[in-house]
């Protein structure tokens, strides 16, 4: 017999005025019990609807069923089998418009938590594997002392397989970087930055994403043989068709869509305004809140974060973390129109963080010396739906009012870097300056595959991973072709 | 990777370092950065490449202490390793159509304007240097500049060394005396590049300035680098840093660079005053 509660079994947390005054995980995570409790609650529908909500199909029915009866290692097994992340998506997929979207139990209550299980089963599972064998605990070691041995050894001509290159440490380059070591390449991932993740380890706060959960996962493809080259900006340090010319078969570009927008608006430019991607990338990236690590970030008395994204809520409550009194999250829409995960949306409002719906930034107002004083603001209406479907917010004539702040970060969005664009002949881009693909992941270039947000614009961790393991499936198809032919 | 391999001290705070780095070496162009990251908890900074060797795969960077993380970075010995070096980033300078070019460096400026000299040296451009400096304690890489110039004219603030005065004042007396340039560039504290730029703005002559603003990336992924040029927002770090002086909003250049003085000050160990990387306020 099935569970019957309505509610999904609550998720301990840390208490709202507690946890924005620090940078440790919001969600403790279940207990054993309050698993069992709520895998229990799965109705087992023959038709599985929350199958089809989920982009990577993951067998939810078949691995609450393993959840329920206390096989936890098992359901992780069944996860991972479509999901390479799932500790990380447990925590940051928008289970709402997915899974528990289209989930039975939700017509008459509240869905199944699937995200909440999946988040415990894989930190179950990994706890143990760790426990198993005890070096893993340390930290991934994508360090510049280690890379540099292996440095040397990627144009080397190997003889240990197929070399295949991988653009960016994302989601997508990682789930793309694993199966594709799976099944027998010798696989190397260049990533920009100093450490691997992407978007995992510099916008996803460590209150939301515990660092240490992208490291193991990171650790993990180390272990089997994928080679993780950091502070290698190709573009600039190797072209893409260079990287063929030292022998890689092929090349998968997950290089994200990390280049962020501004509103054009005046006085953009005084100081204390931010991009959410610098503010994030001090504070999570550089781990500015730490008095251990040297770079600084101003986060003032009063912040406006602007947007109402996942990032836009990130911002916000990172802000409030550095100690900001007052933060607002200015958004030009409705609530119900924020693109933001429904908890997040929860959390912040929880922790403090005073939302002004249908408002909009007008204009920043810097004192003499050029610092950020206040911001003006129009209210807005919702008027006809466009082309999202969503209601076009208009000015309301006449509604202009300030809002004192010093810090204002901007959070509307992004778009991909054009440096692999403009670097590499032959791989076409759209007007938004993303990756065109005939199938979602092969590219105008032979050889030259992507996916991520360089394919989509700004996306999720989900989409993303699924584009890398589609991607690899495509490359390890070309590279077989690629032999027929020679043969 | 990233050994150093060479340090010497340049003047008083002002250090060389050479270091191995093959894969940037053999892209590294004049007018290129980098992002160095001292070690595992510094903040990421950048450094113009100062000189390269492609056979021997080193690069070479100045860099005068100036905060925490340069003070990081001096720690450092020949033997150790810098923990992270990422580049070339930036555009190349082009030095397209130019015959006779008056470089003007202040401060540690003139390493980042010296490579400029010695690759219009090299490419056959008549170049005139002119460096200013505040006194002669912090001269720098004086040697090496007079190799690649025609004439270079070294100034000082108190007149410790070379002529007194400002590097404008040598840069006025040049053109009045009919030196002819087709072109000026100027790198050193953005003070300095405003009085430069306003003054061949009056005679016309085309300006290139190198920007110096705060980054964190280097590669388009912040947008803490933004500047005004001509009215638009570019980033410093894929759209230059070399700029066109004439439309460099400067002003709000120097408004954004003191934006981190007060953390800054707080976040340094040994020396007191301000200033990231070659944000010289003392150059000049
Ligand atoms: C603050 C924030 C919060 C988010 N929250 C959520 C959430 O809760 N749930 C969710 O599903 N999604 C969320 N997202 C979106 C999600 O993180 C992204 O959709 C996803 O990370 C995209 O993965 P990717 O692999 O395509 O790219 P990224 O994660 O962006 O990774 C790209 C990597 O490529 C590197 N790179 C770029 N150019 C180069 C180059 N030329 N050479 C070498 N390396 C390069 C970058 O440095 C980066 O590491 C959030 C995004 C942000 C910014
Ligand atoms: S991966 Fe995301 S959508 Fe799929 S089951 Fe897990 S939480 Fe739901
Ligand atoms: S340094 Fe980040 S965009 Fe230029």
């Amino acid at each position: 017999m099935p569970n019957m509660q309505k509610e999904k079994t609550a998720m301990p947390e840390q208490l709202p005025d507690v946890r924005n005054k620090n940078f440790s995980e919001v969600a403790l995570g279940y207990s054993e019990e309050q698993a069992l409790n709520e895998a229990q609650r799965c109705l087992h529908c023959k038709n599985a609807p929350c199958v089809t909500g989920c982009p990577v199909s993951v067998r939810i029915p078949e691995f609450l069923a393993l959840a329920a009866k206390g096989d936890f290692v098992g359901a992780y097994h069944v996860i991972k089998s479509t999901n390479s992340l799932p500790a990380v998506c447990g925590r940051v997929c928008p289970q709402e418009t997915q899974c528990e979207g289209k989930c039975v139990r939700g017509i008459k209550g509240e869905p199944v938590g699937i995200g909440r299980l999946e988040r415990f089963c894989a930190d179950r599972a990994m706890k143990l594997m760790k426990e198993k064998s005890p070096d893993e605990s340390e930290g991934a070691t994508n360090s510049a002392e280690d890379s540099c041995i292996e440095k040397k050894a990627f144009t080397s001509e190997g003889d240990d397989g197929i070399k295949v290159a991988v653009i960016g440490s994302g989601p997508a380059g990682l789930s793309c970087a694993g199966d594709l070591s799976s099944r027998g390449y010798k696989v190397t991932v260049f990533e920009a930055l100093h450490k691997a993740g992407g978007v995992l380890v510099y916008g996803i706060p460590e209150f939301r994403l515990p660092k240490d959960i992208v490291a193991s996962e990171i650790k993990e493809l180390e272990k089997k043989g994928v080679d993780i080259q950091c502070n290698m900006v190709i573009g600039k340090v190797l072209s893409i068709d260079e990287l063929f010319d030292a022998g890689f078969k092929a090349v998968f570009v997950s290089t994200g869509a990390g280049l962020p927008r501004f509103m054009g608006i005046e006085g953009e430019n005084s100081n204390g305004v931010y991009s959410a991607n610098e503010f994030l990338t001090r504070v999570n990236l550089m781990k500015a809140y730490r008095s251990d690590y040297g770079t600084p970030v101003r986060a003032g008395k009063a912040v406006a974060v602007v947007g109402g994204g996942n990032v836009a809520m990130d911002a916000a409550r990172c802000a409030k973390r550095l100690g900001a009194e007052k933060v607002y999250v200015i958004y030009r829409r409705s609530e119900a129109e924020m693109p933001a995960r429904r908890e997040e949306i929860h959390h912040a409002k929880e922790e403090g963080i005073d939302f002004r719906f249908l408002t909009n930034p007008v204009r920043i107002n810097a004192d003499e010396k050029g610092n950020c004083r206040f911001i003006t603001c129009v209210r807005m209406e919702l008027g006809e739906p466009d082309e999202s479907g969503r209601r076009r917010p208009v000015a309301v004539d006449g509604s202009e009012y300030d809002i004192d702040v010093d810090t204002v970060i901007i959070a509307v969005g992004t778009v991909p870097n054009p440096l692999i664009r403009m670097t590499t002949p032959g791989l076409d881009t759209d007007r938004h300056g993303c990756i065109i693909t005939s199938d979602g992941v092969t590219t105008t270039k032979q050889g030259v595959y992507a996916g991520g947000d360089a394919v989509t614009g700004a996306a999720t961790v989900i989409l993303a991973m699924g584009a890398g393991r589609q991607a690899a499936q495509k490359i390890d198809e070309y590279i077989k072709g690629l032999s027929k032919k020679t043969e | 990777m990233f050994k150093i391999l060479k340090r010497d001290v340049l003047a008083e705070n002002v250090i060389r370092i050479k270091i191995d780095a093959p894969y940037i070496a053999k892209k590294a162009m004049a007018g290129q950065f980098v992002i160095v990251i001292p070690n595992e908890n510094s903040e990421r900074i950048p450094l113009t490449v100062a000189d390269y060797d492609r056979s021997l795969g080193t690069l070479t960077l100045i860099f005068q202490v100036v905060g925490r993380t340069t003070e990081e970075l001096a720690a450092l010995d020949e033997g150790d390793s810098v923990y992270s070096v990422a580049g070339p980033l930036g555009r190349a300078s082009e030095f397209e159509g130019m015959k006779k070019v008056a470089v003007v460096g202040g401060g540690l400026g003139c390493a980042i304007a010296y490579p400029q000299a010695k690759a219009l040296h090299e490419a056959g451009v008549c170049v005139d240097m002119i460096a200013g400096f505040r006194n002669s304690s912090l001269v720098i890489l004086e040697k090496e500049m007079r190799a690649v110039s025609k004439n270079l004219i070294m100034m000082t603030d108190d007149g410790s060394y070379g002529e007194k005065g400002l590097v404008t004042d040598a840069l006025r007396k040049m053109i009045d005396g009919g030196a002819g340039y087709d072109a000026v560039i100027a790198i050193g504290p953005p003070v300095m590049m405003k009085f430069v730029s306003l003054l061949t703005k009056q005679y016309g002559i085309k300006t290139i300035v190198s920007m110096n603003p705060i980054m964190i990336d280097g590669t388009g992924m912040c947008g803490g680098c933004r500047l005004t040029v001509d009215g638009k927002t570019k980033f410093a770090c894929v759209d230059g840093p070399d700029f066109d002086g004439h439309s460099v909003d400067f002003d709000e250049l120097i408004r954004r660079n003191n934006m981190y003085k007060e953390q800054e000050k707080q976040s340094m160990s040994l020396r007191e005053h301000f200033c990231r990387l070659y944000k010289l306020s003392d150059g000049n």
